[in-house]
């Protein structure tokens, strides 16, 4: 019989843009331990671990193998799962299928990445078709700006409404102290600062992090041994659908649309933005905000920044995104997705000390990247049906 | 935990240059294969798994060029990085954690696009090592020369493989490197890294495999006779040679323990029936088959010389010709997979073996076989 | 293939991935560098769980997963565990480096893992497992692996 599946334990460093005190097993072994003693496990607890990040950000092969002095790994199974941006949620929904299978009891997930140690921009113009997209695309940025260009021009949404995206992020932010960046920006900030592609604001993106997350967890056999109150996964989705940037339908993210659907389905749950309370989106740009959570179905098309300025998202409000301050203040990009993750799973359990959103009930984690494409899952505090 | 079945296989051709191809050309050229094997269409599969290497492929996010191809538009979908056998790993679990039913593994490498020294090198750690120019085939070599230390193999033991495993090749219409050769062209090759010679070695291979794995559920619902998952484990070693025996495979052993002690098998050397391991140089073969208990201690070569694992020996072993005879790096151990489960439901054809009810599938990760999957196929649930 | 393909010859796009990389040794790594630079000495810590001496030097025990807080001097003297001799002028070999080179993993004394490096100033039929090495610095060290030029054969007086 399948096992149901819950998180007992996470672990972040303090992510910086530059960490030159460790390596990069070093830094892996940071989260790793904040994870064991947050569960209270030590490391032969462990039945299994998956790891996760991009290849051609540390030029590292193999990197489950190189790794195994900080990951705890030796002379134990280990598997890497690396799927782009969306790699952090990937490993998360690994690790769910690990201990699902009824294979393993206790697995640990982990996702980092030393974005200072190599060119990212060079590293992720790679990720493109070499023959059809990678001599005329250059990043990320450039495909984002043409998501939010596709966006304005058909529901009519402002610049403005992008910086109070980023307004909101980063105030959340000095509510998290494992944040990169814990500085409030205003409005006028954002808009003035330098144009990287239009409609793209420097104060609009992520920043470039070191970084590392940890998540541990157990079947139902266990977890409530481990954590009283365990986060629990209702459902996990993802679609990567897209092989070459020109298939996208842009200024809409068909794969948050097809993915969020399944999960409500799954999970039972008619009206996401009444039965959710928190989420935590990988949302590296300010537009990503507006447009996914409309995809996401918590808003209607055109309607997120009427949403967003009147405060809803916002600490106190009535679903409070990115409580850690989001992508936007970190970007540790193998690691994001799992941090948003562990940020979820804290909030169902109560443990997200200054960021905390009361009475979590449902809480929803995302992972973005690739070409277009997003994985999900569906935290919850009750354990599923 | 419930059970999980192999209900459908498909490979390419291997070859030492698919110039024609792309990896997405390759990708659907397997899972098709695979589809047409197990009596399914694409809307018959629920999930997909997809094996790539951002090294091997030159291109960050790997698994952007085959997920079309791989059928895994509009559906879950995931990449693991590694061997094959680890995606099918994988493929199990999502079958069996009650998310979906029906897995589409596939595995795909084209060494022939890049340099494999300067792919491998970068697996070794960049402050302490990696400036010395080490590689894959000269950090084998290294482990080479540590096992016949301690197990006194023969160079002609060794040369014994690569005789066999090409002989195998001759029966396999998708083997890149069918030869009928000699112990004497095995030493008289080039001598690459001591104690390898060229012949000792797999080539530079490009190939796409796929496999179909399924819950009890549904497992009997298709075209063929399931082939069941009975025990599967991996484990991985220290990462740093100098922190292993050399001579040793550990994690291999600890791998292939827990795998029998699922699969219920109390004595391996008698209860498997056929083997299909990663031989990517002729020791492994060795050396792997004494660490997975299938061959006494030191023994293995004298065992070969004999005849043992002949495909008509006691223990018939890569009767597909193996890594030897056609090595596309992470669909390698797909491949192996995919030979045992025609083994099991008896159409491997020329290189069926006699006796094949369960059958050993194994897989490396990382420099020295650092990291090890093995499985336990049957054909009884 | 289908026939529509017939007569086309397929082109190949040669590129290279160039991405530069700077990757940070930590304070482990740089504490072990800057003592072989500079004093010509090789370090190791050791975990005061297991007393295992690890070479390189490792930040965390993998064994125990506790911190190393000890550092002790090694020899630069050692015993051969294994070794291979590149024939081909592989395209990881460094360019200063030219077949026939012998790579070993070295033991020294006073450390419980061995060491990757080069064996020098011997014939490769000559090199055997077990045999006493011991390190050759580099002049003008940098603070790299390769401040230990390569490792020759003990000469027994």
């Amino acid at each position: 019989m399948a096992k149901r599946v819950a998180i007992v334990g996470t672990g972040q460093t303090f992510h910086k843009s530059h960490r030159p005190d460790v390596n990069g097993q070093e830094l892996i072994n940071e989260a790793v331990r904040r994870a064991l003693a947050d569960a209270d496990l030590k490391m032969k607890d462990i039945d299994a671990i998956v790891i996760g990040n991009m290849d051609h950000f540390e030029g590292i092969n193999y990197v489950d193998c190189w790794s195994v002095d900080g990951s705890g790994a030796t002379m134990k199974p280990i598997i890497k799962l690396t799927t782009g941006g969306t790699t952090g949620c990937t490993v998360a929904i690994g690790g769910y299928h690990l201990v699902g299978s009824g294979m393993f009891d206790r697995v640990l997930i982990i996702g980092w990445e030393k974005n200072s140690e190599s060119d990212t921009t060079g590293a992720i113009t790679t990720a493109f078709d070499p023959v059809w997209d990678r001599l005329v695309f250059a990043g990320a940025i450039s495909g984002l700006a043409a998501e939010a260009q596709a966006y304005i021009a058909r529901y009519g949404a402002s610049e403005r409404d992008g910086a109070r995206v980023s307004v909101r992020d980063r105030k959340h932010a000095m509510n998290n102290p494992h944040a990169q960046l814990r500085k409030e920006v205003t409005l006028d900030e954002v808009l003035a600062s330098p144009m990287l592609a239009d409609p793209i604001h420097l104060l609009d993106v992520c920043p470039r992090s070191d970084g590392a997350c940890a998540v541990i967890m157990a079947s139902e056999d266990v977890a409530e041994k481990i954590c009283p109150k365990p986060d629990w996964i209702w459902a996990t989705a993802s679609r990567h659908s897209y092989s070459y940037l020109g298939d996208a339908d842009y200024g809409r993210l068909t794969s948050m649309r097809e993915g969020s659907q399944e999960l409500w389905k799954k999970a039972g749950i008619k009206e996401p933005r009444k039965e959710l309370d928190v989420i935590e989106l990988y949302q590296p740009y300010s537009f990503g905000g507006l447009i996914w959570i409309e995809d996401m179905g918590i808003v209607g098309p055109g309607e997120a920044p009427r949403y967003i300025w009147d405060g809803n998202t916002d600490m106190g409000g009535e679903l409070p995104i990115n409580p850690s301050g989001g992508v936007i203040a970190t970007n540790p990009i193998g690691a994001t997705g799992l941090i948003r993750c562990a940020e979820a799973a804290m909030q169902v359990m109560g443990k997200a000390e200054g960021r905390q959103v009361p009475d979590v009930n449902f809480a929803f984690s995302s992972g973005f990247g690739g070409c277009w494409w997003t994985d999900m899952i569906l935290h919850g505090k009750k354990k599923p049906k | 935990m419930d059970r999980a079945a192999i209900i459908g296989v498909g490979t390419t051709k291997i070859e030492k240059s698919k110039v024609g191809e792309t990896f997405a050309d390759m990708a659907w050229e397997a899972v098709n294969k695979a589809l047409s094997d197990a009596g399914m269409t694409i809307d018959d599969i629920d999930n997909v798994v997809t094996t790539s290497s951002d090294f091997w492929d030159g291109r960050t996010i790997s698994c952007m060029a085959v997920g079309d191809a791989s059928g895994a538009a509009h559906k879950n979908v995931s990449c693991v990085e590694g061997d094959g056998t680890y995606g099918a790993f994988y493929g199990m679990t999502r079958s069996l954690s009650g998310s979906y039913k029906t897995t589409l593994v596939t595995g795909h490498s084209k060494g022939s696009q890049s340099v494999s020294s300067l792919i491998t090198n970068s697996s070794f750690d960049p402050i302490y090592e990696r400036a010395l120019g080490m590689d894959m085939v000269t950090a084998c070599a290294m482990q080479a020369r540590s096992y016949m230390h301690r197990t006194k193999t023969t160079p002609e033991q060794l040369a014994g493989v690569s005789v066999k495993n090409h002989g195998n090749a001759l029966k396999n219409p998708l083997a890149q490197l069918p030869m009928k050769i000699t112990i004497k062209d095995v030493l008289e090759s080039e001598m690459i890294a001591d104690p390898l010679h060229k012949l000792d070695c797999s080539p530079v291979s490009d190939g796409c495999a796929a496999v179909i794995i399924a819950h009890e559920s549904v497992a009997a619902n298709f075209k063929q006779k399931p082939v069941w998952i009975k025990g599967v484990s991996f484990c991985a070693d220290s990462f740093f040679f100098g922190d292993r025996d050399l001579s040793r495979a550990k994690a291999l052993t600890e791998a292939a323990k827990k795998a029998y002690e699922m699969a219920g098998i109390k004595d391996p050397k008698k209860e498997i029936d056929v083997v299909e391991l990663y031989d990517a140089f002729t020791y492994q073969e060795l050396m792997w088959l004494e660490e997975m208990g299938l061959a006494d201690d030191a023994m293995a070569g004298k065992l070969l010389e004999k005849g043992e694992f002949n495909m008509d020996g006691r223990l018939p072993v890569n009767a597909s010709g193996g890594l030897l005879s056609g090595h596309p790096v992470i669909a390698a151990g797909l491949y192996s997979m995919a030979a045992v489960v025609r083994q099991i439901r008896g159409d491997a054809g020329g290189f069926q073996v006699k006796k094949a009810k369960t059958g050993l599938v194994h897989g490396v990760n990382g420099l020295g076989g650092q990291s090890h999957c093995v499985f336990i196929l049957d054909k009884d649930k | 293939m289908t026939d529509q393909f017939q007569g086309i010859e397929p082109m190949v796009y040669k590129s290279k991935i160039n991405v530069p990389y700077s990757w940070w040794a930590g304070d482990t790594a740089s504490k072990f560098y800057l003592t072989l630079r500079d004093e010509k000495k090789i370090t190791a810590t050791k975990c005061v769980a297991c007393n295992k001496v690890f070479l390189p030097p490792r930040k965390v025990c993998p064994s125990c997963f506790t911190e190393n807080t000890q550092w002790v001097n090694v020899s630069d003297e050692g015993t051969l565990i294994t070794f291979t001799i590149a024939r081909r002028q592989f395209a990881a070999i460094p360019s200063d480096r030219k077949v026939p080179v012998i790579w070993g993993l070295i033991k020294l004394d006073g450390a419980d893992t061995a060491m990757l490096h080069y064996l020098d100033e011997i014939k490769p039929e000559s090199v055997t497992i077990g045999m006493r090495v011991k390190a050759v610095f580099s002049e003008g060290r940098k603070g790299n692996i390769r401040d230990i030029s390569h490792f020759k054969p003990v000469s027994r007086v």
